[in-house]
């Protein structure tokens, strides 16, 4: 009834080949679009723009790349937070190097720089898989923050040791440094996130998102048939960099405003990870209810006893919520170990046979 | 010409020209490198028995820690602490089975893995609730002083820590090898629904080994409690040992042995004789790119098991 | 299944409601509201439980026993921060606009400070980093909304120095000594690096730095490599987890205790708790005395702790750390005091309190009234100058408790300013601020 496709003929390829076939999906999604892109930026206080939905789209994207690593191509991967240091990182020497180039493009170059990175600590991935693998992209994730810690010229040798983002412009609106408002930084933020999304999305639903899931699900049937295993895993670890890198310098130059290393250490790394399996591995949606999920429910649980009227101590408070937090998680993989991208399917499923069962 | 020297004659020279000083980094390589085993154990005999990579191991060691140190100060005497310790580990593991394990048998490793990321904070949470956020002093009644052997400064504390470790680990592997029950550990390692069939256990098994794993825990908990006093910072004890397990092999109880001291030496030979050219601090990650040069030649850790895959 | 993915749904969509809650405000009439961002879980509560206690009894002791700062009672919340940068951030915009508005913020933490310091002066909110966070901000002409005093990482260097020199017998004698700096590999531990090779120039030291990798719970390594050094003094810029491990090493390496000293981050209860007897003789730099002796914790005994309104344990009062947070308490209470001097007994913005901080002359006498007699040294604040150039005490452990084992040394301001300056200049034109004349703004 919700989804009457009764009537939905599709008559050529390329409509038959669309992301969101079915018309109401379109829809909705075209709508949810344009209220995300005007509702915020007009009505949101402050609070919600900064400290939930510009982090949530920060996430977003690095949880985008990491889920084409681990997701689509089966590499786990622990060091996506020093990619993003070195997405962060390469941003801010590129735009105080070249004040003139446009923020867009600079951060682009950053994620570049990060999928070349990305590219070089990938290559032991041709040798050890699985688990041994996560491990071996600790060893990025430590010595890149090592060196940008270590080595001054990363921080043009401030004395703080800190980067900080300086003011920059696009047609004459301030979307960085300390006067961009934050309703011009989420909208910055929501459209490149929804620029690589699609690029996502067309990516492994083409040629090369198969040959990822090829390398995922049997990496040695995939060779017998001709995916060459070299080219695919190191592909897919130049795309989720250049991925991590662009949201990296997101994080310093939109959402923190100015970082040390420790806002790429390994917490970040394993953060990521967890909003990439909480929201379905393989899945571009899973990877937005991923990060929702990580960023709202922490801070959901922070504001609950206010809510509620309880004044609880803050530590007793912090340590409830790191137990719901945890509990949550479990309670969400028991119910559904795909992640809660595929409870949404389910939920689709139903919805397009509603009122009948089956 | 004067770079590559310092980087490759010089730090030898420099070990040859203080010979005690050498053997002293090695022994505190040695000391290092047991105690990172210990914790590096747990994750050993969990991923062995039920293929799970269980993070919260690290947790799992300082709430063992708290739990101690807690008992001990209400004024429980010290014995009487440790088995109350350990009860609540095996308490601790039966609730692990039913809540965690049991609905999530058979699914893929990484939602077992991610589930022990959501006990992680579970724990960490209830363990600082319970026994609150304060340093506490891990008493052992073992002086931590040092005394002169031969002309090399060596610690009471690490030795005794260093011998526990060993001790343990032989006392495991000896388990693993030689008992019935170490064999069904080892079969349900190999294939769950196989080892279902011929009528092991599941679900007991699963209690024992992360019943043993916490008492691991206990072990690493106290070593490293007694040098740092029990405080969160000891969670973060299992990222250090994670290069031991990918060099030792994720199911090896003696590559957790191998790979600690491997780690442990190479870690502060690294720091001692190379790190003050690169400007110090680089422990961290020279354990890592050590581990992963050995993974390079043997892609399931020294002793793991090589995985024969199938197509 | 079907009644779990009810549940499940449910739980998701309240999930997305939280942040409704987080835009209520209620401004209560005579009151003003101070956001306390503390850490009290997580890997560094041993460092920031005593401080917030100590924060919060000094504002409670005002409001129980003063009525308030001249009759206008002081507000707080604590937001737990477990010191992460963005946990930090989510709370300041959180908090921000409660009851009226905050008007000072106290970060602790020095990566949070770095992301407020942009945001003070937009929302008006004076960011107090005493004795930490951005060093060049003590040049108030580059920055006004940021107030470091009563001393900066800087100072407090180049103050270690002159006491070492003292101790050796005379500053000249320093000349071929080694002195040897174990700091944490960040930002923070870095800091005194600069000055230090600075004065090493200067004064012919031989200065051997040594970095510790976060959190430094193993240190093995770093402290082998003392005792192949074998220097004559250990000066320590530590955190967390990494004093403990640091004292403990120092002892079991049998290094003489009483030629380490720490900063006032590596100093506290907390640090010298592991090792026990071994720590005996360890010293510390701080700028106001440990110790519950004097007349305002009688004080906060009384009017706090007696009605049952302590925000920790009696027996905890007087560890540096506390002592910590009750002078940073009374040092915000005073310069709001300072502003309503000017603007009247009334609740006030940020601007106002603004001004207050900057021209805050605290006396030998005011601290007496306050019963803080030795307690802390007197400060002037001035336009430029938001450091204060306040001189610094070294206290040294033996055992049981802390006491002071030094008259109050002043920092090299010869040394430092410049530098400060310089710094300032640089960090001010990255923000894109400009430079203030403080001529004209008397």
């Amino acid at each position: 009834m919700i989804y009457r496709e009764a009537g939905q003929f599709k008559t050529t390829y390329a409509a038959d080949q669309a992301i969101f076939p079915i018309a109401q999906d379109r829809w909705l999604v075209l709508a949810g679009l344009v209220l995300a892109f005007v509702v915020p930026p007009a009505l949101a206080s402050e609070y919600w723009l900064q400290a939930v939905l510009i982090p949530f789209l920060v996430y977003a994207l690095a949880a985008l790349g990491l889920n084409l690593l681990t997701g689509y191509a089966g590499q786990i991967s622990l060091g996506t937070g020093g990619f993003m240091a070195v997405g962060g990182y390469a941003a801010f020497k590129i735009t105080t190097s070249f004040p003139a180039l446009n923020i867009v493009a600079v951060f682009l170059l950053s994620g570049l720089a990060a999928a070349a990175v990305g590219l070089a600590f990938g290559l032991p991935s041709l040798r050890i898989k699985g688990f041994y693998l996560a491990v071996a992209t600790l060893a990025a994730q430590f010595f890149l923050v090592w060196l940008f810690n270590k080595v001054a010229w990363f921080t043009n040798y401030a004395s703080s040791g800190t980067i900080t983002a300086p003011p920059r412009q696009v047609l004459g609106i301030m979307v960085t440094g300390p006067e961009a408002t934050a309703g011009t930084r989420y909208v910055v933020a929501l459209a490149m996130v929804v620029l690589f999304a699609l690029i996502a999305k067309n990516l492994v639903r083409g040629r090369i998102g198969r040959s990822w899931m090829a390398i995922r699900d049997r990496d040695i049937a995939a060779e017998i048939i001709g995916v060459r295993p070299l080219r695919t895993k190191l592909l897919a670890f130049g795309v989720s960099s250049f991925y991590c890198g662009v949201a990296g310098a997101e994080l310093v130059f939109l959402y923190l405003g100015s970082a040390e290393t420790l806002a790429f250490d390994i917490n970040l790394s394993f953060l990521v990870l967890f909003m990439v399996i909480i929201g379905g591995l393989g899945s571009i949606l899973g990877s937005f209810l991923g990060a929702a999920f990580i960023v709202l429910v922490p801070i959901f649980l922070a504001n609950a006893p206010h809510l509620l009227g309880l004044g609880l101590p803050v530590a007793l408070q912090k340590q409830i919520e790191l137990m719901i937090f945890g509990g949550l998680i479990i309670f969400f993989l028991i119910v559904e170990p795909h992640g809660l991208a595929r409870l949404w399917q389910i939920g689709k499923e139903k919805l397009r046979l509603w009122p009948f069962p089956h | 010409m004067s770079q590559l020297y310092a980087l490759l004659v010089g730090p030898f020279a420099d070990m040859a020209g203080a010979p005690l000083f050498l053997v002293e980094v090695l022994i505190g390589g040695i000391a290092s490198g047991l105690l990172y085993s210990l914790v590096a154990l747990g994750f050993v005999l969990i991923f062995k028995a039920s293929g799970v990579f269980n993070f919260a191991q690290g947790v799992m060691v300082l709430f063992a820690a708290l739990t101690l140190v807690g008992l001990l100060e209400r004024g429980v005497p010290a014995p009487l602490a440790l088995a109350l310790t350990v009860l609540v580990m095996i308490a601790l593991a039966f609730a692990i089975e039913r809540l965690v394990l049991r609905p999530l048998v058979n699914q893929e490793h990484i939602i077992l893995f991610m589930a022990t990321i959501g006990l992680n904070f579970f724990l960490e949470g209830l363990g600082e609730m319970v026994w609150g956020a304060n340093v506490k002093k891990l008493d052992l009644g073992i002086p931590d002083e040092s005394f002169k052997f031969a002309g090399v400064l060596l610690n009471k504390l690490e030795m005794t820590a260093a011998a526990t470790a060993a001790v343990l680990v032989a006392v495991l592997a000896v388990f693993f090898q030689k008992t019935r029950i170490g064999r069904a550990l080892r079969a349900v390692a190999d294939d769950h629904e196989a080892a279902l069939s011929i009528g092991i256990p599941l679900r007991t098994i699963w209690v024992v080994v992360w019943s043993v794993a916490g008492v691991v825990a206990i072990a690493a908990g106290i070593m490293w409690g007694a040098k740092s006093g029990v405080q969160f910072s000891l969670s973060l004890i299992a990222l250090k040992a994670l290069p031991v397990l990918i060099l030792g092999g994720f199911t090896s109880v003696p590559g957790a042995i191998v790979g600690g001291l491997i780690i442990g030496i190479g870690e502060k030979l690294g720091e001692v004789y190379w790190g003050p050219l690169v400007g110090g601090a680089i422990e961290n990650w020279f354990a890592y790119v050590l581990a992963l040069v050995f993974l390079l030649f043997r892609p399931q850790g020294l002793f793991g098991e090589r995985i024969i895959e199938r197509v | 299944m079907n009644a779990r993915r009810i549940w499940t749904s449910i739980v998701a969509a309240l999930v997305l409601g939280g942040p409704l809650a987080a835009t209520g405000a209620h401004a209560q009439a005579k009151e003003m509201f101070v956001p306390l961002l503390v850490y009290r879980t997580g890997p560094y509560a041993p460092s920031g439980i005593p401080i917030a206690n100590g924060f919060v009894d000094y504002f409670n002791l005002i409001n129980e026993r003063d009525g308030g700062i001249n009759g206008v009672k002081v507000a707080w919340e604590e937001c737990e921060t477990q010191y992460d940068t963005k946990q930090g951030v989510e709370c300041y915009e959180r908090l921000k606009g409660r009851s009226g508005g905050a008007v000072i913020v106290n970060p602790y933490s020095t990566g949070i400070t770095y992301q407020l310091i942009p945001k003070a002066p937009v929302d008006k909110v004076v960011v107090f980093s005493m004795g930490y966070g951005m060093t060049a901000a003590a040049d108030g002409r580059w920055f006004p909304w940021v107030f470091s005093f009563p001393t900066t990482y800087w100072s407090q260097a180049s103050a270690v120095i002159r006491y070492i020199g003292q101790q050796e017998g005379g500053a000249d004698k320093l000349k071929g000594k080694k002195i040897a700096h174990i700091f944490h590999n960040s930002p923070y531990g870095k800091e005194a690096n600069p000055t230090l090779e600075d004065l090493a120039r200067r004064m012919g030291f031989e200065l051997t730095l040594l970095a510790v990798d976060h959190p430094g719970q193993d240190q093995k390594a770093t402290w082998l490599q003392v005792r192949r050094l074998n220097p004559d003094w250990v000066f320590m810029s530590g955190w967390g987890v990494m004093n403990q491990v640091a004292i403990k090493e120092a002892a079991s390496i049998g290094f003489k205790m009483d030629r380490f000293i720490g900063n006032w981050w590596s100093a506290n209860d907390s640090d010298v708790v592991p090792a026990g007897d071994g720590a005996k003789g360890y010293k510390g730099a701080t700028f106001h005395a440990p110790g519950t002796s004097f007349k305002v914790h009688a004080e906060i005994v009384k009017a706090v702790y007696d009605k049952n309104k302590g925000a920790g344990k009696k027996e905890d009062m007087g560890a540096p750390l506390y002592n910590r947070g009750v002078v940073n308490a009374m040092l915000s209470a005073e310069a709001i005091r300072t502003a309503m001097g000017k603007f009247g007994n009334k609740p006030l913005t940020g601007e106002q309190v603004r001004w207050g901080f900057e021209n805050l002359n605290l006396t030998d006498k005011r601290l007496d009234d306050l019963g803080m007699k030795g307690f802390t040294h007197a400060i002037k604040v001035t336009c430029e100058d938001h450091e204060g150039n306040g001189p610094i005490l070294v206290q040294q452990w033996d055992g049981k408790k802390w006491s002071i084992v030094s008259d109050w040394i002043a920092p090299m301001r010869d040394v430092v300013r410049p530098k400060l300056e310089a710094a300032a200049v640089e960090e001010g034109k990255k923000l894109g601020y400009t430079q203030r004349d403080c001529s004209k703004e008397k």
